[in-house]
């Protein structure tokens, strides 16, 4: 394992060394973070990388294959258009986290904020906290899991994506419904929740998803523009 | 873009140590708003009918002496002044209005940017470091700064258009965001007697919270009447005689986190603000949730 220490070294040299794709070294440990932003940003390999301390705003941005934890909290848009690995925050993560992410899987052990999962293509976001508002907004695919409350417009203008809440939602954003779930969603719920290492009984919660009325343009709206 | 941030110190020990505990926080700040640089300090509070003036005058040989004997001798009250910079520091113990009327009378070019008992505001246009030395704010005592740096992406990059902005008696703003309703509200806020010295939006912000206060309303009334009528985006700091208030519009446009331990309460519009203080590691972090008052100390 290397440590590198950011404030000594700067977030360049981080990243750079991060980045390099070295066949030796695949784990490493970034010491004092102290909210910088973009830290282990664009990684591609199966690297394991943990940011020891607060991250600021774009961490883990664009990952491919690594395995990123943050031992702390992080900043806005964390994670953000991830391909594919594993992202682990455990404290809290500050608005969009997740934002357009196309796969892998993204864990904030805390709470998120809003826009959690804002666009998101294909990742799946499980959050062992609450989410704030306009959670899921035009969600394309993939699974946001809340093991507590949802904030204000859940899942507003969601194409397709499920959308699995534990406590209390506030309000449904539009086209966003509650749905049926059925063994499919069940068995990807347990299977997500229990590769999360998130204790939590998939059965205590509820689906939710597009209404898909906004799918095609309706001819009675014309008078709304 | 502009950065906002805000330090109250629980721990008294601390207190000698604000300035230098404030500096790294407003200097962290300085990517989101390189352009200008603004304070609002809580120290060194007057007594009985002392009032506290902040004024600032776009000449640095001006003659705040003179300004002081003639206000002394015109009012007839004790007057004492501390130049600072670009801005000085004067205490009278004349009724307040009295001595912004003599001010506007005598002097028009100086801007009133601030008073009350403790407060003391200096901004000018600048970078965080450069202006809080020109001010030699690094080793002062206090219990309380708030700051901005600013990015101006509505009106004039200058030392008026810059933040704090005063709302009443040891009562200023901070604001990151842009208001949308801003000229309407300002002809509002004319016509209801309100006077402006620039076209900035946050000097519309902090007009209405001072008419509200004025007629009446606590500061958490105004912040409340504000949620209502001010249209746009915007995380406000509000810094007042015993501590600060935070809010963030409806759907909380523009970054902002709290952070607090035994020994301090930290607003910043991000975290790498509060990285510096002493225990931030360690301290209770959370993100201000919309249209939510938080407020450290008495909000009168």
């Amino acid at each position: 394992m290397t440590v590198l220490d950011l404030n000594e070294i700067g977030l360049r040299t981080v990243n750079a060394t991060l980045q390099s794709g070295s066949p030796e070294i695949k784990s490493f440990t970034v010491t004092n973070p102290m909210g910088a932003h973009a830290i282990a940003c664009g990684l591609q390999g199966s690297l394991d990388v943990t940011i020891d301390g607060h991250a600021g705003f774009y961490c883990a941005g664009m990952n491919k294959d690594a395995t990123i934890t943050v031992k702390g909290h992080a900043g806005v848009g964390l994670a953000e258009n991830m391909m594919s690995g594993t992202v682990r925050v455990t404290g809290n993560a500050s608005q969009a986290a997740g934002a357009t992410a196309h796969g892998g899987l993204l864990i904030i052990e805390g709470d998120a904020s809003s826009r959690c999962g804002i666009s998101m293509k294909g990742v799946d976001i499980v959050v062992g906290g609450s989410v704030g508002h306009m959670s899921g907004f035009m969600a394309q695919a993939g699974n946001l899991i809340v093991c507590g409350d949802a904030g204000e417009a859940l899942g507003d203008s969601i194409y397709e994506a499920n959308i699995y809440v534990r406590g209390k939602v506030e309000s449904l954003g539009s086209d966003c419904e509650e749905k049926l779930m059925d063994t499919e969603h069940l068995a990807s719920l347990t299977e997500l929740l229990n590769r999360s290492g998130i204790n939590a009984d998939a059965n205590t919660f509820k689906r939710y998803g597009s209404a898909r009325t906004l799918y095609n343009f309706h001819p009675d709206n014309a008078g709304l523009y | 873009m502009c950065g906002i941030v805000g330090l109250y110190l629980k721990n008294e020990q601390l207190r000698p140590q604000l300035g230098s505990l404030f500096q790294p926080m407003l200097s962290e700040m300085k990517s989101r708003g390189p352009d200008s640089t603004g304070v609002a300090i809580y120290r060194d509070p007057v007594e009985g009918a002392e009032v506290k003036y902040s004024l600032a005058h776009d000449s640095a040989e001006f003659d705040w002496q003179l300004l002081s004997i003639g206000l002394a001798s015109d009012c007839d009250c004790q007057s004492s002044i501390v130049q600072i910079d670009t801005h000085a520091i004067l205490i009278a113990d004349a009724p307040e209005q009295q001595v912004r009327d003599w001010i506007k009378h005598n002097h028009a070019d100086i801007r009133l940017v601030g008073s009350g008992s403790s407060v003391e505001i200096f901004k000018e246009v600048g970078l965080p470091d450069d202006v809080y030395s020109r001010f030699g704010l690094s080793s002062t005592a206090g219990t309380h700064m708030i700051g901005h740096t600013r990015m101006a992406t509505e009106s004039a990059v200058t030392t008026a258009g810059s933040h704090p902005f005063a709302t009443g008696a040891d009562l200023c703003l901070v604001h990151n965001g842009s208001l949308s309703n801003h000229n309407r509200l300002r002809e509002q806020l004319e016509k209801a007697g309100l006077e402006f010295q620039t076209e900035n939006d946050s000097e519309v912000a902090a007009a209405y919270m001072t008419l509200k206060i004025r007629e009446g309303a606590t500061l958490r009334e105004a912040l409340e009447q504000a949620l209502v009528e001010l249209d746009g985006f915007y995380t406000f700091c509000v810094g007042t005689e015993t501590g600060f208030a935070v809010l963030r519009d409806p759907i909380a446009c523009k970054h902002a986190v709290l952070a607090e331990t035994d020994d301090w309460v930290a607003m910043a519009t991000e975290y790498r603000a509060i990285a510096t203080l002493p225990g931030a590691d360690a301290a209770n972090i959370w993100e201000p949730k919309p249209q939510t008052i938080y407020t450290w100390g008495e909000l009168s």
